[in-house]
């Protein structure tokens, strides 16, 4: 009997460890296939040489995309969003996290279900599509020409991380609060002094949240700039060259396509969308392994309560 | 300054001397009276707390609630706006587009299909998506190297940071086909994966995704490897937080490990499962429409592309192709009202249940 368990345990260890393997293998596999890709010849990738490593090494398809201005454009439109969006998300998300983390808060439950009732309905694409057109109109009669503020300024909202922080709020002790207070610390002082510096770990999460929507935003921002290519982020501009330079889109411009292996013999335009890939991720990966370990600790914190 | 003064209450009684309290309905009054003006009192007392508010609600006002503002448009008339094309400007239609949306034959289909998909996208997503991310946390509780584990975990946490974009790239550039012609593009590394196993010639000309059998496959599978990974993070936690003594217990008892995991480890993490399972219920309808638009695209290019309209084509994506269309917006803003209601409905539901359940609920 004894012996009978060991097998099983050992077969269900291996089969654990297989898996998992396997899985975590499959998740980073595309990403160096992409680099591989990107640096192989037309000939190899056509071919299906590239399993691995890159074959036929070329660096032209990549040295093209560097070269691309409005793909770095582009780039730096994804960063001013990134950056700003995150910030001014994260800013009203702590002040309004704060507030409602405080039952002294009259309808602090009135305000909790504003909040949520936005993450139980949504009115949907055609509303949303309506509204941000306004919004835009209104802004551009204040002065706002620039399209990339509507992105900042009116989307990547997020209610789940609001919560998020209101819930690591509340878990910072009153006594500790009451203390600051005796010392003639405001609120501004205590929310920067005492409530931010204790939960430290849920803020870097939610920013990191909040930053990687905005990185990696596209659907609002396709739909609200059609036609408007200075103020297109990275990821509708790599959308945009796949749909008019291959056909894997399902579409395929012959204007774009017509002659490419006149102009370029030596790589496909599959291993430029592959080099752009491998640009548009590497920042997420840059900061990915410093900031991995607080998530797994945020996330936890937040989320299930009462 | 707004104080209860305890004179007001207690009657001092000089016979006995002892205090007794004074008529209970006098005390209530007075309270309620004095809540009032303290009301005012908190308010400007705490002036800085709505202060701080007030960004965070103009947002949400600004860009959440004022597009369920525009909803009423679906029962406005499109044509009759004014020359700033406001929906308050337009006159009343009532259910027109409703009952257009279920019963004409030019749009009706298209609603029930885009419906159906909705909810067999949903349900599939759920039937394999769900156990996945519980299988990944037991099998993470086998592994004792912590160093080995956190790599692994760094590794399949990965893809849910991924954008849309990149996903969608790589699964087409992936599952490409030759399109025909085999010296241009040809076929991605999966495609030649089932090509070596002798798939049909129109498999390796339209590729795996614009191949409809594979379609959904391709879409739940592709979901699996972004999501299963994070999703793990809160099983994983249930599991580890099994305390050692349990363990201890059940070994004394003579449980092997599999006992062990079948009596004590399951158990244990069963509650955390059955709330996740009702909230994966609750939130059923709301299927990214993302992915499923740019693995979509629009409108048919090449062969097998169409097809793929049968099986993929959401509530989401179908409003989003009408909301270019004057006439079928209104319609497009009911089809996904509807679908965002009953959304609604059974997220409430959810809650509910995790509520009496569990004690334990996520709002």
């Amino acid at each position: 009997m004894k012996r009978k368990t060991e097998v099983s345990e050992l077969i269900f260890k291996i089969v654990a460890y297989f898996v998992l393997i396997v899985f975590a293998l499959l998740c980073v596999y595309p990403l160096i296939y992409a680099l591989s890709s990107a640096f192989s010849s037309s000939d190899a990738v056509n071919s299906g040489k590239v399993i691995l490593w890159p074959v036929e090494v070329q660096g032209e398809a990549f040295v093209s995309v560097l070269k691309d201005n409005m793909f770095w454009l582009n780039y730096s439109n994804t960063l001013f969003v990134t950056f700003l969006g995150t910030i001014w998300a994260l800013g009203y998300s702590i002040l309004g996290a704060y507030a409602l983390s405080k039952k002294r808060l009259l309808g602090r439950r009135g305000w909790n279900f504003f909040l949520v009732f936005t993450m139980w309905f949504s009115a949907g694409i055609i509303p949303q599509f309506t509204n941000y057109q306004n919004t835009i109109s209104i802004f551009d009669s204040i002065g706002i020409h620039d399209l990339k503020w509507t992105v900042v300024l009116a989307m990547g909202m997020n209610a789940t991380n609001i919560i998020l922080l209101r819930n690591s709020f509340e878990g910072v002790p009153s006594e500790i609060e009451e203390a600051a207070r005796i010392d003639g610390a405001t609120e501004m002082q205590i929310l920067t002094k005492v409530y931010l510096p204790m939960s430290k770990a849920t803020i870097a999460t939610v920013a990191l949240f909040f930053g990687i929507s905005r990185w990696n935003g596209y659907f609002w921002s396709y739909k609200v700039m059609t036609g408007q290519q200075y103020s297109w982020p990275i990821q509708v501009y790599i959308r945009d060259y796949i749909d008019k330079y291959t056909t894997i889109s399902g579409k395929g411009d012959e204007l774009y396509m017509g002659n490419w292996s006149d102009l370029y013999p030596n790589f496909s335009a599959i291993s430029v969308v592959y080099s752009m890939v491998v640009c548009a991720v590497i920042p997420i990966l840059a900061i990915y392994p410093f900031i991995q370990k607080y998530f797994a600790k945020g996330v936890n914190m937040g989320g299930v309560k009462e | 300054m707004f104080k209860l003064k305890c004179d007001d209450f207690l009657i001092y009684n000089e016979e006995t001397g002892t205090y007794s309290m004074a008529d209970e309905q006098k005390v209530r009054d007075e309270t309620e009276r004095n809540r009032w003006k303290n009301t005012g009192w908190t308010i400007l007392k705490d002036w800085r707390l709505y202060i701080m508010l007030v960004p965070m609600v103009l947002v949400y006002f600004l860009w959440k609630y004022m597009p369920m503002y525009e909803l009423m448009g679906c029962f406005k008339n499109p044509t009759t706006a004014n020359e700033h094309g406001t929906v308050a400007s337009m006159s009343w239609t009532g259910l027109r587009y409703f009952e257009q949306l279920f019963s004409d034959p030019t749009y009706s289909w298209q609603f029930w299909r885009a419906f159906r998909n909705t909810f067999t996208t949903a349900f599939y997503g759920l039937l394999f998506g769900f156990p996945m991310p519980i299988i990944l946390a037991l099998f993470f509780n086998e592994v004792k190297s912590n160093v080995v584990r956190s790599i692994m975990q760094v590794c399949v946490y990965l893809p849910k940071f991924l954008s849309t974009v990149i996903v969608t790239s790589l699964v087409l550039m992936l599952f490409r086909g030759n399109g025909g012609s085999p010296d241009e593009q040809s076929v991605g590394i999966v495609s030649k994966v089932f090509q070596w196993f002798g798939a049909s010639d129109s498999l390796v000309s339209n590729g795996l995704v614009y191949t409809t059998k594979y379609y959904r496959a391709i879409y739940i599978i592709t979901d699996l490897w972004e999501h299963a990974g994070y999703d793990s993070i809160v099983f994983f936690a249930a599991v580890i937080a099994v305390s050692p003594t349990s363990y201890e217990a059940a070994q004394i008892d003579g449980a092997g490990k599999m006992a062990q995991m079948r009596y004590v480890v399951i158990p244990s993490i069963l509650s955390t499962v059955v709330i996740m399972l009702i909230m994966k219920i609750g939130s059923l309808l709301s299927v990214g429409y993302e992915k499923i638009y740019l693995l979509l695209g629009e409108g048919p290019a090449i062969e097998g592309k169409d097809a793929n309209y049968e099986v993929a084509h959401t509530v989401s994506t179908l409003a989003n192709e009408w909301s270019n269309q004057q006439d079928r917006k209104a319609m497009g803003t009911a089809a996904e009202m509807l679908n965002n209601l009953i959304g609604m409905i059974l997220v409430i539901g959810a809650n509910k249940i995790a509520r009496t359940a569990s004690d334990v609920s996520l709002y």
